[in-house]
């Protein structure tokens, strides 16, 4: 079971508090009606599948019930940062995308 | 004192004699002894046979890993258990066991005629044999074959025992209380550490426990034990034995499993069997030590053939000796010092086979002493005897030549292939290994884990090099949260240090097919399996695996998979490491279903939520069924009516007169805030400007993707609070998408969502008599027609209760949706009752409600919909804003799959003859007599018996169904095909005008 730190909360616990809510920096465009069908595509359906360290969403549903950001990587599934909805992806040194 | 136990040796209380018997004959045995010890004392090897050769096999180790003295363990009803490993039970007294897979006894065993027949039972068996014909599967293959290749049986009473759970933190765990553990545990809890010691064992020692002769500071190794366990409880650590470590996940999270009552001869009151630990570790220590591998040669599985270690356990431990002329094969130096012990403790030992040519000097000399001949170089290619070995050949190995053989005598045979590290925890970790070409092993690489491996675990020998090896692991796992630590050194005199090489099958000189030399042990699995397998053209382990069995076992392989791998890479000319590992996989160890399900049985097994009408539904007889996590009344049967008939009588009472209807269960949000109507907007299809307060409106929510998710009554109840419904499965999803949307793509928006489906009881009446029986206890609001007309919304007093009262109706009836304070629920519910009584109200459940929507067309979502239908879909193209720019799913209803032509539509459908009834879920198609696979083009969605209608009615989606009003449709069942037609999906009061009254 992962340990998860809220940003909110400023707490580690325990995977069980927390949901998984997909991929992170996927904005909705402002006005959907402008978008073309294949941008539309993408946005609903299209994904990174990132192999590495990949940002993420998960709400802490079980505790402030806030949705946050997460850096996880997918191969050794360690959780490497977490920050506050709306916040950039941190930079973390050594550790590039593949 | 039986046969083979010898005075005064071993941890077993003379003493304290404990009976219990096996397949029905009764013994004696000591306290202190396992099932497998005891039987041991009294010359008895055949424990059990082979699953699928029917082989006759005895103990082949002495602890978890066994995989052939697998029986029944009975202590009472329900208290059956299959496949407990008799190295593992304890003694107690009036313990029954029973042997498996045999009949009509274990010493004669019809199914051993399978062992005649091996040829055709070779490996890929299934896969080559189960193929034909067709019906033979039922037939023979499932009933015959499966049987004949078998464990024990799984039992069928529930089980009465309680199984705890528990989760708890320390700073460092240490996996196994062998030497290298307790050393760790000593050195991070004097270092001032919290500290956790588990071993699977019935006390702390590990090897030390079979090797009294060593001495530690000086100390005999059984009483540096002793000083050793007291020093651990007086420094605060926590020690459980009993306790198997079976699972290592993320961030030092371990799973462990303690047993607490299998060993007692009475279970003391309420006392739970055995507890699942939860725990999580700052540092974990892996102190598991290794286990001895097995040696491959033609029978090699008889009874009496047994690890050189195991035959030490039972000596020194269990005072037991193994037989009374031992013979042991061995590639490693440990063996020696087993055949030393049986030698001194007066069995005779006429000769160790050795399989290297070279042989320590001093124990080359230590054997002379004790007139043990020592044949190095040799291989062994053959034993025999029936039920127990009787005699073993070795043969001279020069040159790769296998020369003429000479047979021994002897009535146990003691094996000792090597030792190979546990690493099975480390592996749960996904660590990386790497392999030992030496050693002939794998040995830990790398892991994330915040771990340390000591001991023979990671390949170290000898119990100086353990002890420092584990002092040094507990002080570094100390120093590594920050406590001052040093690992002291110990003085070991007497130590048992040695090497060893590793072997695939043993060389021999005789044909192939004629030697069965087995692999693994309990699924018979031979070296030519294996062979076979990569001759058929497996070349991973991974299908070697499968395709022989090896290694799926009860054991899971932990004596076979090396052995197996060496054996495939020999045949495929490679390397283990090129040809692979197989993963190992939690648990380490069987466990039982019930530790894992802990306190989650029975009426714990799940939340049951109950609404505040609950006990009057359950009061008045009603039959319940789950929705969501609420159990809902479905109906409410008078005197001896089944369903069909409650339910009319239901649905006629909400036509003719009034019912009255829990509701509580429907999901309610709270959207307030000056900026809620904005939310609403684009969060519904629906326009919410323009709804005045007091007025309400059938809301309908749909995915970014244009499919409907949800829908259900919108009240506004003021300019910025609108009370939402949903439905009942539906109010966690929704509120968690709307707080998504509010949080992550608006937090502009001023609005709180909060939840009130518990806050409010609901209590709906539906019927034309409806307002008769409400009015009289309204106050503070006029509800007549004119005043209060349908879709209205207000507060008020019913009943003397603060309630906010919607007129609305899933029924098509005049209808009302009474909401108050969850605690007035039923007395709210029983002042409708008594004010109904006259009225003759009648208290209807789930299924009468969903006859009447149906009969209305109005949908459930989850029902009629399943996460591909559009509003337009369902026909509900009316609920969308047209002047609105943007809500969540809009752009998608424009995508171009979304307006294709060929969508299934919501429809009616009635079938031709009235008085049959669709299935739910039953696929539509054009042409009943099309060849298979026909053409589905629609399912029935909805389907009952409409009292009103007196007929059967159906909903369904069917491509293109509203164009097609009046064709003929068919649903193919296996009892013959239906014909419906397709229909408007009103069927009762199309106009609408009942509900307007």
């Amino acid at each position: 079971m992962l340990l998860i730190h809220c940003p909110y909360c400023d707490e580690t616990l325990p995977e069980m508090e927390f949901a998984y809510a997909g991929e992170a920096h996927v904005a909705r465009p402002v006005d959907p009606s402008r978008t073309t069908d294949e941008e539309w595509r993408d946005h609903l359906f299209v994904r990174s599948n990132t192999r590495g360290p990949h940002a993420e969403r998960w709400r802490h549903v079980h505790g402030c019930a806030r949705f946050f950001n997460a850096v996880r990587d997918t191969v050794t599934d360690r959780v490497l940062a977490t920050y506050p909805a709306g916040s950039p992806r941190p930079d973390l040194p050594g550790k590039d995308t593949p | 004192m039986s046969r083979h136990r010898i005075p005064g040796r071993g941890r077993v209380d003379a003493g304290r004699p404990v009976q219990f018997t096996f397949d029905g004959r009764s013994y004696d045995g000591l306290q202190g002894d396992t099932l497998a010890s005891a039987l041991l004392s009294h010359g008895v090897h055949l424990m059990g046979r082979s699953f699928k050769y029917h082989r006759p096999r005895g103990p082949v180790t002495a602890g978890s890993e066994e995989p052939n003295a697998l029986v029944g363990t009975s202590r009472g009803p329900g208290r059956t258990e299959p496949n407990t490993r008799a190295t593992v039970q304890e003694l107690r007294h009036g313990l029954v066991a029973e042997s498996q897979n045999r009949w009509p006894t274990l010493s004669f065993d019809a199914g051993a005629v399978n062992d005649a027949l091996s040829p055709l039972f070779s490996a890929g068996f299934y896969y080559k044999t189960f193929m034909w014909p067709r019906n033979f599967w039922d037939k023979v293959y499932e009933p015959v074959i499966r049987r004949a290749a078998g464990l024990g049986r799984a039992p069928t009473e529930e089980d009465p025992d309680i199984y705890a759970s528990r989760y708890a933190h320390t700073d460092v765990l240490v996996v196994g209380a062998g030497p290298s553990g307790i050393a760790a545990a000593l050195a991070a809890a004097r270092a001032g550490a919290s500290v956790t010691l588990a071993d699977e064992g019935t006390e702390i020692g590990g090897s030390l426990l079979s090797d009294p002769g060593v001495e530690i500071d000086g100390s005999p190794a059984w009483d540096w034990l002793e000083d050793r366990a007291a020093e651990l409880r007086d420094l605060g650590v926590t020690l459980l034995t009993r306790t198997t470590a079976i699972g290592y996940y993320h961030q030092n999270f371990l799973g462990l499993v303690e047993r607490l009552t299998d060993h007692l001869d009475e279970i003391p009151h309420g006392a739970p069997r055995e507890r699942m630990w939860r725990l999580r570790a700052a540092r974990v220590v892996l102190a598991q030590g290794a286990l001895e591998r097995p040696l491959v040669f033609d029978g090699n599985d008889r009874p009496g053939v047994m690890l050189a270690g195991a035959a030490q356990t039972y000596l020194n431990r269990y005072g037991v000796a193994v037989g009374e002329r031992a013979v042991v094969v061995t590639s490693h130096d440990s063996a020696y010092y087993a055949a030393f012990d049986l030698a001194d403790a007066g069995i005779a030992v006429p000769a160790i086979i050795d399989t290297r040519a070279e042989i320590r000097p001093d124990l080359a000399s230590e054997a002379r002493l004790r007139a043990i001949e020592v044949l190095s170089g040799h291989t062994v290619t053959a034993t025999s005897g029936r039920l127990c070995v009787a005699s073993v050949t070795a043969n001279p190995v020069t040159g790769g030549e296998v020369g003429e053989g000479r047979q021994l005598r002897c009535d146990c045979l003691l094996v000792s292939g090597g030792w190979t590290p546990s690493l099975h925890l480390f592996s749960h970790t996904k660590a990386s290994l790497s392999w030992d070409a030496e050693a002939g092993t794998f040995l830990p690489d790398r892991s994330l884990e915040d771990l340390h491996l000591a001991g023979a675990g990671r390949g170290l020998w000898g119990y100086a090099a353990s002890l420092s090896d584990g002092a040094e692991a507990g002080a570094a796992a100390a120093h590594a949260l920050g406590h001052a630590a040093q690992a002291t050194g110990l003085l070991v005199a007497r130590d048992r240090i040695g090497t060893g090489i590793t072997h695939g099958q043993l060389p021999t000189h005789r044909a192939p097919s004629r030697v069965r030399a087995f692999v693994d042990y309990q699924n018979d699995v031979t070296a030519k399996d294996i062979k076979l397998a990569v001759s058929e053209g497996m070349r991973s382990i991974e299908h070697v695996k499968r395709y022989t069995t090896t290694g799926m076992a009860t054991d899971q392989g932990k004596l076979s998979n090396l052995n197996a791998l060496a054996i495939a890479a020999d045949a495929l000319g490679t390397t283990p490491p090129q040809v692979g590992l197989t993963t190992f996989r939690p648990p380490y160890t069987p466990t039982t279903f019930a530790t894992f399900a802990g306190y989650h049985r029975g009426a714990a097994f799940e939340v049951t939520r109950r609404t505040p009408i609950d006990g009057w539904a359950e009061e008045n007889g009603a039959v319940w069924e789950p929705v969501g996590q609420w159990r809902r009344a479905r109906h409410f049967p008078q005197g001896d009516e089944d369903m069909d008939a409650a339910v009319d009588r239901e649905c006629r009472a909400v036509r003719a007169g009034v019912g009255i209807f829990d509701a509580s269960t429907l999901g309610k949000i709270d959207v307030t805030g000056p900026d809620a109507a904005t939310f609403m907007n684009r969060m519904y299809t629906n326009a919410w400007t323009k709804l005045a307060p007091g007025r309400c409106r059938y809301g309908l929510l749909l995915g970014e993707d244009g499919y409907v998710r949800d829908d259900g009554v919108v009240g506004r109840m003021a300019e910025d609070r609108f009370h939402v419904t949903t439905t009942t499965g539906g109010a966690a999803r929704v509120l968690t998408m709307m707080e998504d949307y509010l949080q992550t793509e608006w937090p502009d928006l001023d609005v709180w969502l909060t939840s009130t489906t518990e806050h409010w009881a609901v209590v709906a009446l539906n019927g034309p008599r409806a307002r008769d029986v409400l009015a009289p206890l309204v106050e503070g609001l006029d509800i007549s027609g004119e005043a209060f007309p349908m879709m209205s919304v207000a507060e008020c007093t019913v009943a003397g209760f603060p309630a906010r009262l919607f007129r609305l109706s899933f029924t098509g009836e005049l209808g009302y949706e009474i909401n108050v304070p969850a605690r007035h629920g039923r007395a709210l519910w029983e002042a409708l009752m008594a004010a109904g009584a006259d009225h003759g109200i009648t208290p209807y459940g789930t299924e009468a409600m969903h006859v009447l929507r149906a009969e209305k067309g109005f949908i459930i979502v989850g029902q009629d919909t399943d996460g591909t239908v559009t509003p337009e879909d369902l026909g509900l193209g009316w609920t969308i804003g047209k002047t609105k720019e943007d809500f969540v799913g809009m752009r998608s209803l424009s995508r171009p799959d979304l307006v294709a032509r060929g969508r299934k539509q919501f429809v009616g459908l009635l079938t031709a003859d009235g008085a049959v009834r669709l299935e739910e879920g039953a696929q539509i198609v054009d042409d009943p007599d099309q060849p298979l696979p026909m053409r589905m083009i629609g399912h029935v969605t909805s389907s009952y018996n409409s009292a009103a209608l007196g007929r059967s009615i159906a909903l369904a989606v069917v491509e293109n169904g509203r164009e097609r009003m009046g064709e003929t449709v068919h649903i193919p069942m296996p009892e013959g095909n239906v014909e419906a037609t397709i229909a408007p999906g009103v069927f009762y009061d199309p106009d609408g005008g009942r509900a307007k009254l």
